[in-house]
């Protein structure tokens, strides 16, 4: 976006900020409800909503501030090889560390 | 020849360099994260159970923090548009907002650091734990015999000074505000309804009685390491990315005369590393303080 | 080399009337043109030089292992009381001591990667080479190209330092497993996590440089399939360096804390040292190391291997004087390869007795990706099919990398099947398998890069005679070096054995372990002086190298008569490489095209060019 595609208003930059704090405060404060409320499971069920609401957060830094929503295929191709190895590092490390053959101790 | 496309975009990338540049640094930066945060979730997954702590890191401060960041990416944001439509005193009145906010978090991350620093964990030999923050210390001097009393304790962990002798004093007392519990368990859940039950008092203990005496640094368990580690990491990120804010803000900032176009993309890369580091807080926040 | 840089100034003067360079206002002194340059072909120089230093370095390590090996115990020869004197009592007598033995082993492995292979095929070739090819004036980003030097620079200062102080370099071997790395009390760890930190801090600023040229800086005209394969290996390369390497630094940081910070990321709960409960919190995960590390292990593997292949492919393609065979099927195998480079990593990692399920994932994935990486070696194999083929220095290299590759790869099928592996793994069989992969592989291939590039950077060519003697010594010996050690593996002798297996031979099990046999004990003799031979075979190439810059044929710009761009420019490449933007017409291997007037169409000459030669269909 370095050539001004569109004439830029700095106003309308304003509004979309403005929008998006009150939705980090809503998501932030409903972070900090989900882990003070008593919802049972213990702390697995609280982890996951939890971090759905971060990536509900995260979504609109990286969608909105960073204009990931109206980027260049150049970049989505660099982020989309990212986004597997990434989750192929995590997935196959846990996969590992949860397969041991039977009779062994786990770590 | 010239290096081409410093400025404009490329036409079939639609991309300058350093755009796409910053854009891989990021790529890697994920890495650099996604390899830590499995750490960490081996580390818990791994834990045995009652042993991940709960509820030790303080939710106000990190709520504040969440939200300093928040504005910060804002600010950020509106003085790369403020380039963009050529308001040259906007864009110094917003960074400056950035940088302020940048201090104030870290000013704030350095206040809870202290906080563990000065937290101490210390074994009883009749087994009990006293657990609570530094007050003071009474030591006596090995040559003279005087007894001198210190607002901050020599060496952070008791064991590693032999029997707490260091530099010819000798630790005589400890004073903590704390409290003593009877087993090591009841410091893991913080959240809990006996841990909230528990009253905090002034606790001076001999030095006789301490086994082992520890502050909740890094080596303390694996919660504080990999929470002094993920947010150190963190904040290294935070201060190089101030440092190369106020850069462009100050010194930097003579180009906008020469080649506004060049210098508003350089704010928007620099932008696009510091939204970048907000969004690892996003994650850092609720990964560490809420769960 | 120096000679490289100083012919610049003439050629500046020449580009200037054409009214390209400004970047001539004031004479350059000694430091910002040797030291703190940012001229791609400078910094590839530098990068180059420094390689081959610490790749000899290494070689020197290996050497005094290898006595070791053969000899346990007794003096090295004529360097045993120079390392006394250096190194004091770890050298004793000056004989390798055990503690010595683990850290000469493990800089041995450091060196050689992440200081000679690496730096010298991706960072050297990469940089002098990959612009020229694309036809771009320089890197796009070249004061962080001089930044990422000047990282590496430090991190083989802060490697090296690291054996002068007490207790001498990192012990826990190239792949640092915790505990082990941290719970050996010397600091030589710390510096080696410190020093990896910087290399790869350099590492990944060079990937977003060599990404962000190939994919911004191309010349018009140079489409994805124009690119020289060369290119396309090094930007695999660089994507594999820019994503696996992330998560070692993670992991370094990681153990980096263990260190210094007594954190216990990679210790468990009541882990012992010297008999003693550790004074640490535990709770951590050894495995995880070994996950973290392997992550950027086995992709490390590839960035090895596939700027090499690269040059292989374009000196075959050099002096083949035919296309390449299956220019499309290298493209495609070679962005499969780095893709699946992700996903084995695991194989490394048999050993430690992991689920059959994720066993299972990790041996397809590993038979998975040996299938692109034949079909390149066949695409080699197949290129020099009905070519008249010219034999000189640089293809007697690239044509003796593909025997070597050969044996290396398929000797590796064994070790990605863990029932195969569980037998073989830590023994000398895998020591010859990825060395067979990396020396006279790779190696082989970065001489033939050299030999093939040295008239680009000089306008001289090296002499082809002692080129030739350097190649057959290095060739024989190579293979007396390696050959005997799938033989040793085979029989069971296990590597990191700092007496080369004597003990463990007389440590006689009945039933369970049986006594090495003397041929096999006799061949650690065998070996080492075929090592010996091996570094005297490099003393032909060293004074080659050094006198050819002043005394070498004078050679013209294309003397090998190559298509690709980096022959179409003066030589050596003044700054700003082109006078003109060239404008790419055609692919990158038109070589004895029918109809063309010469047996080579360079990338860049005029559409037209080959449709008005005289016998034009």
């Amino acid at each position: 976006m370095s050539e001004s595609e569109q004439p830029v208003d700095l106003k309308s930059y304003i509004r979309l900020c403005a929008v998006v704090f009150v939705v980090v405060l809503i998501t932030t404060a409903s972070m900090i409800a989900t882990s003070y409320a008593n919802i049972g499971h213990g702390w697995t069920l609280k982890v996951a909503l939890i971090l759905a609401i971060a990536v509900v957060n995260a979504f609109l830094v990286a969608g909105y501030l960073m204009h990931l929503l109206s980027e260049k295929k150049m970049v989505y191709t660099v982020l989309i090889f990212t986004v597997i190895f990434f989750i192929g590092l995590m997935g196959l490390t846990m996969f590992a560390m949860n397969d041991f053959p039977p009779g062994t101790a786990t770590h | 020849m010239e290096i081409p496309y410093t400025v404009k975009n490329r036409p079939d990338t639609g991309l300058y360099n350093a755009k796409l540049g910053i854009w891989l640094f990021l790529a890697s930066e994920v890495m650099l994260f996604g390899g830590l945060f499995s750490a960490y979730i081996l580390l818990r997954v791994g834990a045995p159970a009652g042993e991940w702590p709960h509820g030790w890191l303080d939710v106000r401060l990190g709520t504040v923090n969440t939200l300093l960041l928040a504005l910060s990416a804002i600010t950020t944001l509106l003085a790369w548009a403020s380039c963009k439509v050529r308001e040259f005193g906007k864009f110094k009145f917003f960074h400056a907002c950035t940088i302020l906010l940048a201090l104030t978090f870290l000013g704030i991350k350095s206040y809870e650091y202290h906080d563990k620093w000065i937290h101490y964990e210390i074994q009883l030999n009749n087994g009990k734990i006293a657990d609570g923050h530094f007050e003071s210390a009474v030591y006596v001097n090995q040559a003279s015999k005087q007894e001198v009393e210190e607002h901050s304790y020599r060496g952070n962990s008791f064991s590693q000074v032999a029997g707490g002798t260091t530099n010819n004093y000798q630790l005589a007392s400890v004073t903590i505000h704390g409290h003593v519990v009877e087993k090591h368990e009841e410091l893991m859940d913080l959240r809990s309804e006996e841990a909230k039950k528990a009253v905090h008092k002034e606790l001076t203990i001999a030095a006789t009685d301490i086994k082992k005496m520890e502050n909740y640094g890094p080596r303390h368990n694996t919660f504080t390491a990999i929470y002094f580690t993920l947010t150190g990491l963190h904040a290294l990120h935070i201060f190089g990315g101030t440092l190369v804010i106020f850069y462009l803000w100050g010194p930097g900032s003579k180009m906008w005369k020469t080649d506004p176009e060049r210098f508003t993309n350089r704010i928007e890369v620099s932008g696009l590393f510091w939204h970048f580091v907000d969004l690892v807080w996003i994650f850092l926040f609720p990964v560490l303080y809420l769960t | 080399m120096e000679a490289t840089v100083q012919q610049f100034p003439p050629y500046r003067e020449t580009a200037a009337p054409h009214g390209h360079d400004d970047h001539g206002h004031h004479e350059p002194n000694f430091w910002s043109k040797y030291i703190f340059s940012t001229d791609h072909k400078v910094i590839g120089i530098q990068y180059g030089f420094m390689a081959l230093c610490f790749m000899l370095f290494g070689f020197f390590l290996m050497l005094m292992m290898r006595w070791q090996i053969a000899h346990p115990g007794v003096p090295v020869p004529v360097f045993g009381p120079l390392l006394e004197k250096i190194l004091g009592q770890p050298a004793a007598h000056g004989a390798i001591s055990p503690e010595l033995y683990n850290s000469f082993g493990a800089m041995h492995g450091t060196i050689m990667i992440f200081l000679g292979v690496v730096p010298l095929a991706f960072a050297a070739f990469g940089n002098y080479v990959v612009p020229l090819m694309i036809g771009a004036p320089d890197m796009a980003f070249p004061r962080i190209n001089m930044a990422s030097f000047h990282a590496f620079f430090l991190g083989g200062v802060v490697m090296l330092v690291s054996f002068f102080i007490p207790g001498g370099a990192a012990q826990a071997g190239w792949t640092s497993y915790s505990p082990l790395a941290t719970t050996i009390p010397t600091n030589g760890q710390v510096f080696w996590l410190v020093g990896m930190v910087l290399l790869i801090t350099s590492s990944l600023l060079g990937a977003v440089n060599f990404i962000a040229t190939i994919i911004q800086l191309r010349a018009p005209g140079m489409t994805w399939m124009r690119l020289p394969w060369f290119v396309w290996a090094q930007f695999v390369t660089a994507f594999i360096l820019l994503l696996a390497f992330p998560p070692l630094e993670a992991a370094g940081v990681l153990q980096l804390m263990d260190n210094v910070a007594h954190t216990s990321f990679f210790l468990p709960t009541g882990l012992a040292v010297g008999g003693q409960l550790a004074d640490r919190s535990g709770g951590g995960s050894p495995l995880l190391w070994q996950h973290l590390f392997w992550f950027l292990g086995h992709p490390e593997v590839y960035v090895l291997i596939l700027p090499a292949m690269g040059i292989v492919v374009e000196v075959i393609a050099n002096n083949t004087r035919k296309p390449i065979w299956g220019y499309k099927s290298l493209v495609y195998s070679v962005l499969f390869v780095g893709f699946m480079s992700f996903l084995v990593w695991a194989h490394h990692m048999f050993l430690t007795g992991m689920g059959q399920k994720i066993a299972t994932f990790f041996q397809a994935t590993t038979m998975i990706i040996s299938i692109p990486s034949v079909i390149i070696l066949t695409c080699m194999l197949l290129s020099l099919w009905g070519g008249s083929i010219r034999i000189n220095t640089p293809m007697l290299f690239a044509l003796g990398f593909l025997p070597m590759f050969g044996i290396g790869g398929l000797t590796g099928l064994p070790l990605g099947l863990a029932v195969c592996d569980v037998y073989l793994h830590d023994t000398y069989y895998i020591i010859a398998h990825f060395h067979y992969v990396v020396a006279p592989g790779t190696i082989f291939a970065l001489f033939a890069g050299i030999y093939f590039w040295f008239p680009k950077m000089t306008g001289r060519k090296m002499n082809e005679f002692w080129g030739r003697v350097h190649f057959w010594c290095s060739f024989a010996f190579m293979n007396i070096v390696f050959m005997p050690m799938f033989v040793q593996g085979i029989k069971g002798m296990l590597r990191r054995m700092s007496d080369g297996g004597i003990n463990y031979s007389a440590a006689r099990v009945p039933n369970a372990i049986d006594a090495l046999p003397g041929s096999v004990m006799q061949l650690n003799g065998v070996i080492l002086w075929a090592a010996v031979c091996l570094g005297i075979a490099q003393i032909p190439f060293i004074i080659n190298l050094f006198w050819s810059i002043s005394h070498g044929e004078k050679v013209g710009t294309n003397p090998w008569r190559a298509t690709t761009l980096d022959w179409q420019t003066p030589t050596p490449p003044p700054h700003g490489n082109f006078a003109h933007e060239p404008h790419v017409a055609r692919g990158p291997y038109e070589y004895s095209v029918p109809g063309a007037a010469e047996d080579f169409t360079p990338q860049d000459a005029p559409a037209d060019k080959t449709s008005t030669a005289p016998n034009a269909h």
